[in-house]
């Protein structure tokens, strides 16, 4: 006889339910800076790296012309009064750091990523750019040419005119999610209006610091050093009111290209921000319908069907109004199978009785994600922004997880029919 | 310096252990030694179709991804020229189901038809999405084909064309998985909040009893040097002219390889690069133009590629282009030019070493190279490199007649705005 029992292959070893996990979103220290600037930190990671990021109130809401808030956000790392672009990204690179910016919405930020050990000496570089950026005419022009060229071919491709449209739709083309640059935009930048912004919204504009990974000991004296003493606003300005200008007629197919041979369809409808208190339900109703690998739309659309690589659902993450968008490329023969077998799963999720084995799944699934998410400095100053930026603290992060835990069938079906309700989707494709 | 045990099952399968106690993730990382360079050259794809089959259930396990799931965790997979890979990340309590769906699924797979079925037409959408239905989505196709005469690396991993993948039958599945995926052929990888004990319990209980399968004998056919320049021009529906240009330059073992990367860096590397600043921000032939290297296992391609500014002719940029490569053959690059790219590369060394998933993807494609500890050494490696090096290399790889040229012009009859 032997002591070895034999293996049995088909009984899964014992689990932990993640859903009975404990959760915990690391503190994160807070200090002010002499002029008010608030600084988010996390101190966590074993390599010598961080991340530095200015969070500027300076997104494309405030924009009185289109596109000036993204091309100033652009050319703002491209020359100082004493230094030219060149020199400028030559000092970045010489210490293998990089200086990213992103225009959003209402925000628009600067970040830093580098070795900790050469933040000093760069950060007076980072202070010359939100000072002191100079807009040189040959660098406008310079961006307007290529942003123009790559824009023709952008709208080439049929997910790139899907994703323009279904904003146009849900939020009006005038509205700050829902406009898109066209060639016009570009050519009507101007400098007198870059300078202008950089200047109210940079310069004299609002700002939060964001910072995590390897923090040297002298970061709060050198942040105070270099962006302590500068002229901010303490608060952000009111943002001009945008009013949602919808599109009246929901069905949309639209031809780009009459050879392609897929078609990207977008399932989108109107939905309230995190603040509504269905918000955390939804998100949790989300995943069972588009949300991970195991959704039902993955399972049925692409591992069943083969109609798609992938389809996805998700909650656009807006400040202060959203959508809830179903997003696919198909073959562009199976498009409008494929949106029958979405409308199949809406119905399913209104009137089926949802089981309780994929209900766990989902919820372990979520919980295991988080806790994996919550690994990182970076993903943890990431959640910690988030809330900051939301107007949101800690409780809602714990909030979001019980309500992971304690959700139930019933409740998400009665959410599909509040919500995953046929008539109040707007249904694009775009071959 | 990244901490590693390692020890081999008496099948063969070697075992890498990275224990980081401050997460309280484990990451599982599966390399097998087979890529699309060990395809036919009449069934190219397989090795990525194949891919998709290993979610499609397993001998004991009629399907993976929902266990993992409920075990709250997730997975990818991925399929280069080289090599397969595939990880996943879940609550260190429950790593044993990893071990469990992991080692089923090296033991044998389910073969079912549906799964077979269902994943040819999910790849060729993919193939659709990525290559057929974007701009420039063929380019590389042509590329690849151009630059190479014999070796596989003539075809994408996606494959040549969609029909090798939509005539890929069950029993030419089965064949690839007894050749490729056993325990002789793959690296398991397990990292995070793990001990070594623990770890080789439970590789011994789930994959102790594989059969060790054969260990594959990779015979590939070496590309010949090239003697003559190549060149080709096509036009199609796009907006702007692209420009390509490849040189065969050495293996990613071969001591040289440091010196090249560092190479692609000089020229295409970020805002102060060589090609960015002189041509596209000085003379402004190009809109974009990139620089870099596939990293290829076999000797592989460096690459410069980018889009032209509308009106500029083609010869006239890819002379610009030239103009600066003849600049890196003739001079020595200063220390202060030389610093930046390897300081660039130790930082993006530390960058990707933050994740635990990372690092064990690291640690398996080291080890497959040969050596893991590579992974701690390399970045000395980087530091020898010297501005006489650079030149020799520059010398070395930008030949003319080892070059392949790729015009992708704009059909100018459909084409009239930019």
């Amino acid at each position: 006889m032997t002591e070895k029992t034999l293996l049995n292959r088909k009984v899964a070893p014992r689990i932990k339910d993640a859903v009975d996990f404990n959760l915990e979103l690391k503190p994160c220290e807070r200090y002010k800076l002499d002029n008010g600037v608030e600084v988010y930190a996390i101190h966590a990671g074993a390599e010598e790296v961080l991340q530095l990021e200015w969070v500027f109130y300076a997104g494309n809401s405030y924009e009185k012309k289109d596109g000036i808030a993204a091309a100033t956000s652009f050319l703002l790392k491209n020359g100082t009064s004493s230094k030219s672009a060149f020199e400028i990204n030559e000092q970045f690179d010489y210490y293998g750091a990089y200086l990213n910016r992103n225009c959003y919405n209402e925000t628009a930020n600067i970040i830093f990523h580098g070795l900790t050990k050469h933040l000093e000496a760069l950060l007076p570089l980072v202070q010359e750019l939100v000072t002191d950026a100079s807009f040189p005419a040959e660098e406008l022009a310079i961006y307007q040419q290529n942003m123009k060229q790559r824009l023709t071919v952008n709208l080439k491709k049929c997910d790139v005119v899907a994703n323009r449209l279904i904003d146009e739709y849900l939020y009006g083309k005038f509205h700050p999610y829902g406009k898109n640059n066209t060639h016009e935009t570009y050519d009507g930048l101007d400098l007198d209006s870059i300078k202008s912004f950089y200047d109210r919204y940079y310069r004299h504009g609002h700002v939060k610091i964001f910072v995590a990974g390897y923090l040297p000991v002298n970061l709060f004296a050198l942040l105070n050093k270099y962006f302590g003493q500068l002229p901010f606003a303490s608060a952000p300005e009111p943002e001009p009111e945008h009013p949602r200008d919808p599109a009246q007629e929901k069905k949309q197919r639209v031809i780009n290209d009459p050879t392609g041979v897929q078609g990207a369809i977008r399932l989108a409808r109107p939905f309230p921000s995190r603040h509504h208190p269905d918000f955390k339900k939804v998100q949790v109703l989300n995943t069972l319908l588009g949300g991970f690998f195991g959704s039902r739309l993955m399972d049925n659309i692409r591992e069943d069907k083969g109609y798609t690589y992938g389809i996805y659902s998700y909650l656009q993450n807006h400040l202060k109004d959203g959508a809830w968008v179903i997003s696919t490329e198909a073959g562009r023969e199976v498009c409008e199978a494929t949106i029958v077998e979405v409308y199949a799963e809406l119905k399913k999720l209104r009137e089926g009785f949802i089981e309780d084995d994929e209900l766990l799944m989902v919820k372990n699934y979520l919980m295991g994600t988080i806790l994996g998410d919550l690994d990182g400095p970076f993903q943890i100053i990431g959640r910690w922004k988030n809330l900051v930026l939301n107007g949101l603290d800690e409780s809602y992060f714990y909030d979001s997880v019980r309500t992971i835990q304690k959700i139930t069938g019933p409740e998400l079906n009665a959410l599909a029919q509040q919500y995953l309700v046929d008539d109040a989707f707007y249904e694009l494709v775009v071959v | 310096m990244i901490q590693f045990d390692r020890f081999v099952l008496s099948n063969g399968l070697r075992v890498l252990v990275h224990q980081d106690n401050s997460t309280p993730m484990a990451v599982v990382n599966v390399l097998y030694d087979v890529g699309a360079r060990d395809e036919e050259f009449s069934r190219t794809g397989f090795a990525h179709l194949f891919e998709h089959l290993m979610f499609g259930g397993s001998v004991n396990i009629p399907v993976y991804d929902e266990p993992l799931q409920v075990a709250g965790g997730e997975n990818n997979a991925y399929t280069t020229n080289d090599l397969t890979n595939y990880y996943c990340q879940l609550p260190a309590e429950n790593l044993e189901t990893a071990f469990w769906l992991e080692s089923d699924r090296m033991l044998s797979l389910a073969f079912s038809e549906k799964s077979l079925d269902v994943q040819r037409k999910v790849v060729s959408e993919e193939f659709k999405e990525h290559y057929l239905n974007k701009p420039y989505g063929d380019a590389w196709m042509h590329m690849r084909e151009l630059a190479y005469t014999t070796h596989p690396y003539r075809w994408m991993t996606i494959g040549k064309e969609l029909s090798h993948i939509e005539q890929a039958k069950l029993e030419d599945v089965k064949r690839f998985f007894f050749k490729h995926y056993t325990p002789v052929n793959a690296i398991l990888v397990v990292a995070g909040n793990v001990y070594k004990d623990q770890v080789r319990a439970l590789a011994e209980k789930w994959f102790g009893d594989i059969p060790p399968g054969t260990r594959y004998q990779r015979n590939l056919p070496a590309e010949p040097p090239q003697v003559k320049p190549r060149r080709m021009e096509l036009t199609a529906d796009v907006p702007l002219d692209a420009f390509y240009k490849t040189w065969h330059m050495c293996a990613r073992m071969d001591d040289r390889y440091y010196a090249a990367d560092l190479v692609t860096d000089m020229l295409g590397g970020g805002g102060s690069s060589r090609l960015y600043q002189s041509l596209v921000k000085e003379k402004q032939l190009f809109s974009n133009i990139d620089c870099y290297h596939y990293g290829s296992l076999d000797p592989g391609l460096l690459v410069i590629e980018g889009k032209l500014v509308k009106g500029v002719q083609i010869r006239d940029a890819e002379a610009a282009v030239e103009a600066e490569l003849e600049k890196m053959k003739t001079s020595l690059v200063d220390e202060k030019e030389l610093q930046k790219v390897k300081n660039k590369t130790e930082s993006i060394m530390a960058f990707e070493d933050m994740s635990v998933m990372n690092r064990a993807g690291s640690l398996a494609f080291y080890e497959l190279l040969g050596d893991a500890q590579l992974m701690n050494s390399e970045l000395g490696q980087y530091r020898k490199v010297t501005a006489e090096d650079i030149l020799r290399e520059c010398q070395a790889i930008f030949r003319p007649e080892n070059s392949n040229t790729l015009y992708y012009l704009s059909n100018p009859e459909k084409e009239g705005k930019a």
